[in-house]
């Protein structure tokens, strides 16, 4: 059983190929960017049998294609590992293409099992540098800077994703910091660079929340362009979102 | 020059084909662009164009001369420069009258732009010829008149011309047309006694079509072209094809007059010159450009309330590109991808109505450069080739008008416009009365006893409605066709299909998602008629929440699967006019928007005069679980029980198929491979955004060429009406963030 915020039957931006994304409800972070901030509570969602997303799947396969699957998202998906592993499990047994998208904060030995039916992971680094992390999220960074060098002990194929917040984690330190970090970890394939938006900020105003990011522009196609140079040089694949 | 073949000895094209194509495995990388000459020719066309928008959309019309295969003397672009010649009246863009399918129309369309029909053709017209129109209107039963006047029946081919009916234009390009005359006279010499009625009617025809290659072949002369003989050269193939098509447009104004499948046959011939240097691929090239622009300059005069059903002057030249043979090769060549490469040369467009013959077997080139076509202009449909092939049998098939499968030469089809199966619904909820008059319509359906709907109550009395309409219905198809025959054959189209060919008799239905959603409300929730003082229903309260076709929900799409498989058991009931084999649709066109406005409020919660979804869309903004949930609900229906083809259209914003281009090409086609191997039928697909739309609407200007697809065919945005531009931007885009 899963606690379900959403799903997106057409996800093309959440792994390769066509995914079906399932977005979990409740998150650990509060980031002050956050797109899909009524995922964060852990109250609501909707309770799903693992039988009845596995069916999904299955009825949504002839779309997949030779790349796609599925892809769950959150929220913070690990938080519900357990139910996870069940999940995944299933779904390897059918043939399925599996994928979690995460902000790594959580390592347990759920998390851990989870891993072995995990054939992607998309793991969101929000910042490199810990003090500037912190005003980003409110928390530490250590844990996720742990998360990705498990992956990397364990050879996990993993992309990670870095949103270019203005101001906030698009400083050439910044970027050289998270390319120090990745250039020796022969697990990650590709570098996502995430243009900031602010697509999801109607959301704040209807959960009664105030958006701190206001004052913030969007990102020059000068800055992305520069953001995605930089990282070429430690990362084998860098792609703008 | 070519591969020997049964082809030889009878009128045969599919064995020309099977023996002679080259399938072609790669991508699009030796395509040409348009040539100078093309370039200053499609600059005149354009200029043509803009003139014709400027001018209340008719450049001009010939009203004194009656339109057929020889009526005209030559028309040109610009001679020195045209490669592939003709045109429907001597001057580009200018209208002829064709007064069989009725007089009335003619006279209104020609006031309608200040003009006169010309006394001598009214004379004719009013005193001595008959047309199909008057046939029609001698025959119809009050009920049928009923029907159409209350929205019922809405569409029928009564008072225009039914079109459909694809002539083998190849065939004239294989064998000249002394030829076919030789053939169809042999048919002749077989059509003996006993003289019944079928037999005389099938002598007569056969006579008018002999008739018709004669004028044919006078069409040539007239271009200094000798016609009687087969081409010798891609240049004459394309040519002699693109005359016959002329020859059709120039007698008959149908709805829609497909060309066929006739890029593959060209191949044929464009790959042999090529193989003996005869020419290069700049002027192969060149030749389906100039044959493009000159399909695209096609124009039929029609009224202006015509648009409501069929919006933005189509012709629906619609030509099948793609698919495989039977003996499982595929059918894409060079010349596929040349058809293509006519929407960057000359800019996207609606016509031709382009249609990929989709196989998940074909060369994943190919499906490539389509996915990127798509993503480009918006401008062609699919079909599903591996569901038609093994249904139909057939793999040397068109499509007619949208979606509607034709095998070549072998078969035609008898166009029926459509029936409202929400007004029906309706009907079977208000006693048979209609909602919107409180006239009695039907008079076997009892009163509901109770207003709270029960599902099993409603259902009985739906199937009684449906039962009665189809029998009007019915009726209304077999007087329009026999009159239609009657007074306005199409025999020089005729003349290029097989004597006496099998017949589908096209039905039509709209208000599917309509009826699905009122029957799952009715059934999930509680759902509450709200009647005026006479009793007709005005409202209806939902209570509770119900699930809505369109989200992959098997507790819904159930009756979207069951209402076309009952409603075509019935229709298949009914003795037709020559024995045509009954076929239905899931399809409106662009009438969705005009039903809407004569149904009254429905128990899905739909208010009074909102439109339909086209065709077998879901409602706008009920499909809340993505676009492949939507695509899911929809390959549900049975091709089995609308064989005339099950349209669905698709619009999605481009940055949710993918980052960059790469990406979106790929998603496409894992999306197209991915409906149809469920069995879908039909997809058109536009990659746009609505911001783009809505400054279209307010800068016509600055978007003459922008071409978006509807219900199952494609239009200049810009040509729609306020109401259907504001139609189309309100419909599901399916957009992620």
């Amino acid at each position: 059983m899963l606690n379900v915020h959403s799903i997106e039957s057409l996800g093309t931006f959440d792994g390769p190929g066509i995914r079906l994304v399932f977005f979990l409800q409740g998150c650990n972070f509060k980031c002050l960017y956050c797109a899909n901030p009524d995922t964060i509570a852990f109250e609501g969602g909707n309770p799903y049998a693992t039988e009845d997303l596995v069916a999904m799947a299955r009825r949504q396969q002839p779309f997949f294609g030779k790349k796609g699957g599925i892809t769950v998202s959150g929220g913070e998906p690990l938080i519900q590992a357990k139910g996870l592993i069940e999940l995944f499990k299933a779904l390897k047994e059918a043939g399925f293409h599996t994928c979690i998208d995460t902000n790594g904060s959580l390592l347990n030995d759920d998390v851990k099992e989870l891993l072995d039916y995990t054939d992607l992971v998309l793991l969101d680094i929000k910042q490199a540098q810990e003090e500037r992390h912190r005003k980003l999220t409110g928390r530490s960074n250590a844990r996720t800077l742990a998360f990705a060098d498990y992956l990397a002990q364990r050879g996990k194929a993993t992309w990670i994703r870095y949103v270019l917040v203005p101001g906030y984690s698009d400083a050439e330190e910044d970027l050289h910091a998270l390319g120090q970090r990745l250039k020796d970890m022969h697990n990650v394939e590709k570098l996502e660079i995430q243009p900031y938006h602010k697509l999801g900020v109607h959301k704040y105003a209807s959960l009664g929340w105030e958006y701190a990011l206001s004052d913030v522009p969007a990102n020059t196609a000068e800055a992305l362009l520069k953001a995605k140079a930089l990282f070429q040089a430690y990362v084998p694949e860098v792609v703008i979102n | 020059m070519f591969k020997s073949g049964n082809w030889q000895n009878a009128i045969d094209v599919r064995d020309f084909v099977l023996k002679n194509v080259t399938p072609y495995d790669g991508e699009g990388e030796f395509l040409c662009d348009a040539s100078a000459r093309t370039k200053h020719l499609w600059q005149l066309c354009l200029t043509a164009i803009s003139e014709e928008r400027a001018n209340n959309g008719v450049l001009g019309i010939d009203n004194e001369v009656v339109s057929g295969i020889t009526s005209h003397g030559p028309g040109y672009i610009d001679q020195e420069h045209e490669l592939i010649v003709g045109l429907q009246t001597d001057q580009l863009l200018k209208r002829a009258m064709k007064p069989y399918g009725g007089i009335a129309v003619v006279e209104k369309a020609c006031q309608e732009h200040g003009l006169e029909v010309s006394d001598r053709v009214k004379d004719i017209f009013n005193n001595y010829a008959k047309t199909h129109n008057d046939g029609v209107f001698d025959v119809y039963t009050p009920e049928i008149r009923l029907f159409r006047s209350l929205g019922i029946l809405t569409g029928l081919p009564d008072n225009y011309a039914r079109g459909r009916i694809i002539g083998d234009y190849r065939r004239v390009a294989l064998y000249g047309t002394d030829r076919l005359i030789e053939a169809k006279k042999l048919d002749m010499l077989g059509l003996i006694g006993p003289m019944t009625d079928e037999r005389i009617r099938l002598r007569e025809e056969v006579a008018e079509q002999i008739k018709a290659l004669g004028q044919l072949r006078e069409l040539g002369a007239i271009y200094g072209l000798d016609l009687s003989r087969p081409a010798q050269s891609a240049q004459e193939a394309v040519q002699w094809v693109y005359l016959s098509y002329l020859a059709a447009v120039k007698e008959q104004d149908g709805a829609a007059m497909s060309l066929g499948n006739v890029s593959s046959f060209l191949d044929i011939y464009m790959e042999h010159d090529l193989q003996l240097g005869l020419i290069d691929e700049n002027y192969a090239q060149e030749l389906i450009d100039q044959f493009v622009m000159k399909l695209r300059m096609v124009r039929h005069l029609r009224m202006d309330a015509y648009n409501e059903i069929f919006a933005g002057d189509p012709t629906w030249v619609t030509e099948a590109i793609g698919g495989r043979l039977a003996d499982g090769r595929h059918k894409v060549t060079k010349t596929s991808f040349r058809f293509l490469q006519t929407l960057y040369n000359l800019g996207p467009s609606p016509e031709p109505n382009m249609t990929i013959l989709w196989s998940n077997s074909l060369p994943e080139g190919f499906k490539k450069f389509c996915a990127q076509v798509s993503i480009d202009t918006s401008s062609i449909q699919y079909e599903n080739d591996d569901l038609m092939q093994c249904t139909r049998n057939s793999d040397d098939y068109g499509i007619a008008c949208c979606v509607s499968f034709q095998e070549i030469g072998k078969q035609i089809q008898f166009f029926g416009a459509r029936t409202n199966l929400a007004k029906t619904l309706l009907l079977a909820i208000n006693g048979g009365r209609c909602e919107m008059t409180g006239k009695q319509v039907l008079h076997n359906i009892p009163e509901l006893k109770s207003d709270l709907l029960d599902l099993e109550e409603v259902m009985s009395n739906f199937r009684l409605a449906m039962k009665e309409v189809g029998r009007v219905y019915n009726d209304a198809m077999n007087i329009i066709h026999y009159m239609h025959d009657k007074y306005y054959y199409e025999k020089l189209q005729m003349a290029l299909v097989d004597t006496n060919p099998k017949v589908n008799l096209a039905y039509g239905a709209a208000g599917l998602s309509i009826v699905a959603d009122s029957l799952s409300a009715i059934k999930h929730a509680k759902v509450q008629v709200v009647r005026n003082e006479a009793g007709i229903s005005t409202d209806f309260k939902i209570e509770g929440d119900f699930p809505c076709y369109g989200n992959d929900d098997d507790r819904v799409d159930v009756f979207a699967k069951e209402i076309p498989a009952y409603f075509n058991k019935l229709l298949k009931e009914l003795p037709t006019y020559k024995n045509a084999e009954p076929t239905l649709s899931i399809l409106t066109i662009t009438s969705n928007v005009v039903y809407g406005k004569k149904t009254g409020a429905t128990p899905d919660g739909r208010a009074q005069g909102v439109a339909f979804a086209p065709g077998a869309n879901p409602m706008h903004g009920r499909d809340k679980s993505g676009a492949l949930a939507s695509l899911s609900s929809v390959a549900k229906i049975d091709y089995k029980d609308s064989l005339d083809g099950i349209s669905n259209t698709f619009s999605i914003v481009p940055k949710t198929l993918g980052a960059d281009m790469e990406q979106r090409k790929e998603n496409l086609v894992s999306i197209m491979d991915g409906y149809f191997s469920k069995d879908a039928h039909h997809l058109n697909v536009n990659v746009l955004n609505r911001e783009m739309l809505e400054d279209a609407m307010e800068h016509p200007e600055n978007y003459p060429q922008l071409t978006i697809r509807v219900s199952g065919y494609a239009v200049n945005f810009v040509r729609l009406t306020r109401a259907q531009q504001q139609d189309v931007i309100a419909r599901s885009f399916f957009e992620t963030i």
